[in-house]
């Protein structure tokens, strides 16, 4: 609402975009950023949000998640995945375009902009396909797909497996400033593989996937932003050789960027042998191993790679309740990220600064979206997130409409309490009812602004 | 039970006393097979349900069999489908059967964990009959026995005499410290997988053999040694299990064909002549394809135990049936004391 | 009962097999696992009466139980050793104890699916009565009354017990 003034107190704001990491209090005034200081006066009309044992940070940012509408609404709809996000501390999120149509065309993307409108809670950015359909043979209308709100483009779910393709994808992207994120694998080498190639594999008696054929489809890639000048952005990157490769290029000075998800970061394929054919392990790229998670740690902490996105990939039981080499591929995200990134922060494996930057001003500048730092008069896009907070992780109780996370039934340390877009509380945690459930606001809220 | 499983699901979660439990019953069943009459009583009004999802005449008849001997009542169920290609899910198509009452459930299955997964889903018990490339135990089982069987009526003497293959209380002591090799396709293959368990678990040395396509990743780390070479896997080995290999691969070949595979991994006259010993056997979980792995006089010469691994599979899968089906389902009911005095 | 009332009974029973055998052709098959040294015996004993060793056996029952259902656990299974034809023959079925009769009814069942003998007599060392079948021995070493909530049990050399004897102790964790 116009004119409300909110005072977020006693929290510890970690703004990495400008260095600020300490106890602060963060004004809100009419839905931007009016002031982030020490010890200010809190005047009486203020609405005060007490941030004390708590960070305050820039809303998160989620480069990589999948919304499944149009097409697939028994799985999520904009709707609910926006509440996933905003429950997560997510107040901005890239939908992909693996949707039923895909969004190859302007009535997809308005239709999901007009659907993130009216939920008024995350800001929804669509990302349009790479070719018509994602067949893989025709570019997709990308002055089209920009005009109409789209942000970046991918086809998701599956490689560009054609190089000419992805060439010329890249070459006319150019034009519109669009990044291309690439989901890349070779599916000659993937073959019938449904988990990461290794002893774990072996043991399970499944069939694998080498590391190498992410690699391979990594370096052509680079090569070809390389070659065209274009604005590459990798994926879900899983395999030490990917990191490799992204850490040259940019070296090299290329427009290379790159994502990691949390369970990449987290999880081996050790923990696919140990969960005994759960398919809430099974995803693509799959877990890989010990060294390869290693190594994506590696490069998440030194910056190779950007971010972090989850690839929040909802299915139900019917996709999933089946044996592990034909349940469908996919885990949701939103709502652990926090909790197992920061798990993974208090081991060592990158700092706390680090975790939040590779959350808001990193995938913010990827894309080139607004957002993802506290600046002066930016809209308040704030999550408030307590570090200490133990909770349960029931997926009955997501946000989500499916439950599918390898988390499930886990401890887990570290959750958003209160989000806000655009000034207004889009989330808060109620700790009364066993902690569940957001209060949001209702109404309509400012739609993906670019 | 199994010791303390309720389901048979592979040998790697079994311990080494587990698995002797196992052979040493399968040598009872083994007597039954030799009696005037096949027939025990034992498993009367009992249930089993044969569900393969793959084709398999031979482990499908084996458990058939077996059932039979016991009195249990054997039903086939075969599909040719699996999950979601034809409409039925497979645990929908598990817990159809359940629900008609079986006390064991058998099932073959091409992806590896389907066992488990109806396992931990119905009621009665499983037994897993091979599923995709993870393990095949009763396979794995009816080979220990019958290297056992081998090893003991050869009496471990080197030179000795292979002769006559009379009858002999197989003794499993004598598998450890013995030396077996495995050709073939083991990246593929449950049965290379469940013999290693086995073997190891009873004190063997286990050699891989086959060229580097056909290994799967991470084989070290299994407690195998891997040979590209088949002489030099075979020569000084107790025993050698050739595995079948598969025509054809669609969309990922792993050797040229079968004829160069023949040349270089397979056995002939010539080559058992002389890089094994003559008390080195010969096992193949059949079915066999004569001149590939096995040329016809190797199939059929004086090493080769291949019949007797058919018989012993039917006393090993006895015992497994015996054991899963066997005593009441609530497990916390005690045995009624002194009834055995009775 | 001593040891020394042990081998009187049995000699008295080999006596009496003799007798009950009529020239029939004679198998002593012991019953696993108390039967099976006492068949043995037996068998020695009709050797040193008649100048000829009849043809022995041993039967394991835990396949043809009625009880399988009721039990936790399936029973272990023992060998059962019978490798001469059953048909014609005189069998002397052997065991330690018969009290319910039930492990005989199943030893019946047995040795018939082996052939048909020509006669089946029942030899038990000891009889305790509390039958649950119409099952009756045709040659006893002793009959001994038995209260419900004690077990007979038959210690023989063979077995690794520093002499012969049977004892009566409570039922339970012996």
């Amino acid at each position: 609402m116009s004119g409300e003034i909110i005072f977020i107190e006693g929290g510890r704001v970690l703004d990495p975009a400008s260095g600020t990491d300490g106890i602060r209090t963060v004004v809100v005034r009419d839905g931007r950023i009016a002031e982030v200081a020490e010890r200010l006066e809190r005047p009486r009309e203020a609405r005060a949000i007490d941030a004390r044992g708590k960070w305050v940070v820039p809303g998160l940012i989620d480069l990589h998640v999948h919304l499944r509408e149009p097409g697939q609404e028994y799985k999520e709809t904009v709707e609910t995945g926006a509440r996933a996000a905003v429950a997560g501390g997510f107040t901005a999120v890239c939908a992909m375009p693996n949707t039923v149509p895909p969004n190859d065309n302007t009535g997809v993307t308005e239709l999901v902009l007009a659907r993130a409108s009216a939920a008024g809670l995350a800001r929804v950015y669509p990302v349009g396909c790479i070719s018509k359909g994602q067949k893989g043979e025709e570019l997709a209308e990308y002055g089209e797909l920009k005009n109409a709100g789209c942000v970046a483009l991918s086809d998701d779910g599956k490689p560009v497996m054609s190089s000419a393709l992805m060439r010329r994808a890249l070459e006319y992207a150019r034009v519109f400033d669009l990044p291309v994120t690439v989901h890349e694998e070779d599916l000659g080498l993937v073959g019938k593989g449904v988990m990461h190639e290794g002893p774990a594999a072996t043991r399970l008696g499944l069939k694998g996937v080498p590391g190498a054929a992410e690699e391979v489809m990594v370096l052509r890639d680079i090569a070809l932003a390389e070659l065209t000048g274009g604005r590459l952005h990798l994926a879900h990157l899983s395999s030490a050789g990917s990191v490799r490769a992204a850490r040259e290029a940019k070296r090299r000075g290329l427009r290379v960027t790159a994502e990691a998800t949390p369970h990449h970061l987290a999880l081996s394929d050790e923990d696919v042998a140990r969960s005994g054919y759960d398919t809430d392990f099974k995803m693509n790229p799959p877990l890989r191993s010990a060294a390869d998670v290693h190594a994506v740690r590696e490069g998440l902490a030194d910056g190779t790679i950007d971010c972090i996105a989850t690839d929040h990939a909802p299915h139900t039981v019917v996709e999933k309740d089946l044996e592990f080499d034909v349940a469908a591929n996919g885990v949701v995200g939103l709502e652990t990220a926090f909790a197992v990134c920061l798990a993974l922060a208090r081991k060592g494996a990158f700092s706390e600064r680090r975790l939040i930057e590779a959350l808001t001003i990193a995938p913010a500048r990827a894309f080139g979206l607004p957002g993802g730092s506290f600046a002066k008069n930016a809209a308040a896009d704030v999550a408030i997130l307590d570090p200490g907070l133990e909770w349960r992780c029931e997926p009955g109780r997501f946000n989500s409409k499916c439950g599918n996370s390898p988390w499930k039934g886990a401890m887990l340390v570290g959750r958003c309490t209160h989000t806000l877009v655009g000034g207004r509380v889009v989330h808060e945690l109620d700790m009364g009812a066993s902690g569940q459930g957001p209060m949001g606001a209702s109404g309509s809220g400012p739609k993906g602004e670019r | 039970m199994i010791g303390r499983h309720k389901h048979l699901i592979g040998l790697e979660p079994l311990s080494r006393e587990e698995i002797l439990g196992l052979l040493q019953l399968a040598v009872s069943m083994k007597e039954v097979l030799r009696r005037p009459i096949k027939k025990v009583p034992t498993l009367r009004g009992k249930a089993v349900v044969n569900l393969f999802f793959e084709a398999s005449t031979r482990t499908r008849t084996s458990f058939e069999t077996a059932a039979k001997i016991l009195s249990a009542d054997a039903f086939n169920w075969t599909s040719s489908t699996s999950s979601v290609t034809k409409g039925e899910t497979l645990l929908d198509t598990a817990r159809n059967i359940e629900a008609m009452h079986p006390d064991v459930l058998v099932i073959r299955h091409p992806a590896g964990g389907a066992p488990q997964y109806v396992a931990n889903r119905v009621g009665c018990a499983v037994a897993n009959a091979g599923d995709g490339a993870h393990e095949h135990p009763s396979q794995g089982l009816l080979d220990l026995f019958t290297l056992a069987e081998h090893f003991t009526r050869v009496g471990g003497k080197p030179g000795g005499e292979v002769g006559k293959k009379e009858d002999v209380v197989p003794d499993f002591g004598t598998i450890a410290g013995k030396t077996v090799a495995i050709v073939g396709d083991i990246s593929h293959s449950r049965v290379a997988r469940s013999d290693l368990y086995g073997l190891t678990k009873l004190g063997a040395k286990v050699r891989f053999c086959g060229p580097p396509t056909m290994m799967p990743p991470g084989v070290e780390a299994m407690g195998a040694t891997v040979h590209h070479q088949l002489r030099e896997a075979v020569e000084g080995a107790d025993a050698v299990v050739m595995l079948r290999i598969q025509h054809e691969r669609i969309g990922d070949p792993l050797i040229p064909g079968t004829r160069e595979y023949s040349k270089f991994w397979g056995l002939n006259a010539k080559k058992a002549a002389e890089w094994l010993t003559p008390t080195c056997a010969i096992l193949h979980p059949g079915p066999i394809n004569r001149g590939v792995e096995l040329s016809s006089e190797v199939a059929d010469g004086p090493r080769s135990v291949i019949l007797e691994q058919v018989e012993n599979g039917v006393a090993v899968r006895m015992a497994i049936l015996y054991l899963l089906a066997g005593g009441a389902h609530e497990i916390d009911t005690p045995a009624p004391e002194g009834a055995a005095r009775a | 009962m001593n040891a020394e009332g042990i081998e009187r009974a049995l000699k008295r029973m080999a006596r009496e097999i003799q007798e009950l055998a009529r020239g029939g052709e004679l198998a002593i098959v012991g019953i696993r696992r108390g039967g099976v040294h006492l068949a043995e015996r037996l068998r020695r004993e009709l050797a040193s009466v008649t100048g000829q060793k009849p043809l022995v056996g041993t039967l394991d029952i835990a396949l043809y139980r009625d009880d399988l259902s009721e039990r936790a656990s399936a029973p272990v299974v023992g060998p059962t050793d019978i490798r001469f034809p059953v048909t014609g023959k005189t069998v002397v079925l052997v065991d330690d104890v018969i009290y319910t009769g039930r492990t005989v009814r199943a030893a019946l069942d047995e040795l018939v699916d082996f052939g048909r003998p020509r006669r089946v007599l029942l030899a038990v060392l000891v009889d305790r009565g509390g039958r649950e079948l119409p099952i009756a021995p045709d040659l006893v070493g002793a009959k001994l009354e038995v209260p419900e909530r004690e077990q007979v049990e038959v210690q023989l050399v063979e077995g690794g017990a520093a002499e012969d004897q049977v004892i009566i102790k409570p039922r339970g964790n012996a």
